[in-house]
């Protein structure tokens, strides 16, 4: 039941320990983002994730509670990186545990979808051609956030 | 006064963080702010904060822009979201 938004990278490992600490459930889901090496604009060096402190720490709590009251989540855990980012780094962490699978996948599911447009971030892409290039909201992922509002996935 | 935050494009666009605005009776809501803004500012100001899709939020909640203002808020100007 906890949210962690930080500069330094995190492992991943660390993270799971410290979900597996908090709570005990018969189904557990992860979901880790990595930095790809390419996106639409082309190949990708780096990225600098910019947030708004507090906004961001508060949307997440609140996101983590929505999803543990609406899938029965026993425990729950979203850590999310902010600053420069190099390839292949971990972004994003979300783990959930339930007592059963399906609570599990579908409530990682809708930490992440809903994740992607609610939080306050904003990612800027160094290209490997010296580019500088600010990421745009995809309509899909708008899609997929309002899906869960009309529950297409219960 | 009021405390008002510009984020990702629209703070290089603007090459503005953060402001502190006088807050007076005329200033209702969050709308009557950016009038506000953009009569100080220019057409600077109304590119960046009139663009489609700016998201605006009051005390870190997002909000519309017919939402009331009240001194000493937070107000905040960012494009949408691209988290995760």
């Amino acid at each position: 039941m906890s949210v962690l938004v930080q500069e330094s990278p995190f492992s991943v490992d660390s993270q799971l320990r410290i979900l597996l600490a908090s709570n005990r459930g018969a189904g557990l889901v992860t979901f880790t983002g990595y930095l790809r090496d390419f996106s639409e604009a082309g190949a990708i060096e780096a990225l600098e994730l910019e947030h708004y402190p507090g906004m961001t720490e508060r949307v997440l709590e609140e996101l983590g509670a929505l999803a543990a009251r609406r899938f029965g989540l026993r425990g729950w855990r979203i850590v999310h990186r902010y600053g420069r980012i190099e390839e292949q780094d971990p972004i994003v962490w979300v783990g959930v545990l339930a007592d059963h699978r399906h609570e599990a996948f579908s409530g990682c599911q809708f930490i992440m979808d809903t994740l992607k447009t609610k939080a306050p971030f904003w990612k800027k892409e160094f290209m490997r051609d010296g580019r500088v290039v600010w990421v745009q909201s995809k309509l899909d992922d708008t899609e997929r956030e309002q899906a869960w509002q009309e529950d297409v996935y219960e | 006064m009021l405390t008002v935050r510009f984020f990702s494009l629209i703070r290089e666009a603007l090459d503005c963080e953060e402001l502190q605005v006088e807050h007076n009776a005329a200033m209702l809501t969050v709308d009557d702010l950016k009038v506000s803004l953009v009569g100080t500012g220019g057409d600077q100001w109304r590119e960046a904060l009139y663009q489609p899709n700016v998201v605006h939020a009051l005390n870190q909640r997002v909000v519309n822009t017919d939402h009331p203002l009240k001194d000493g808020d937070e107000v905040a100007f960012f494009p949408p979201m691209t988290g995760g």
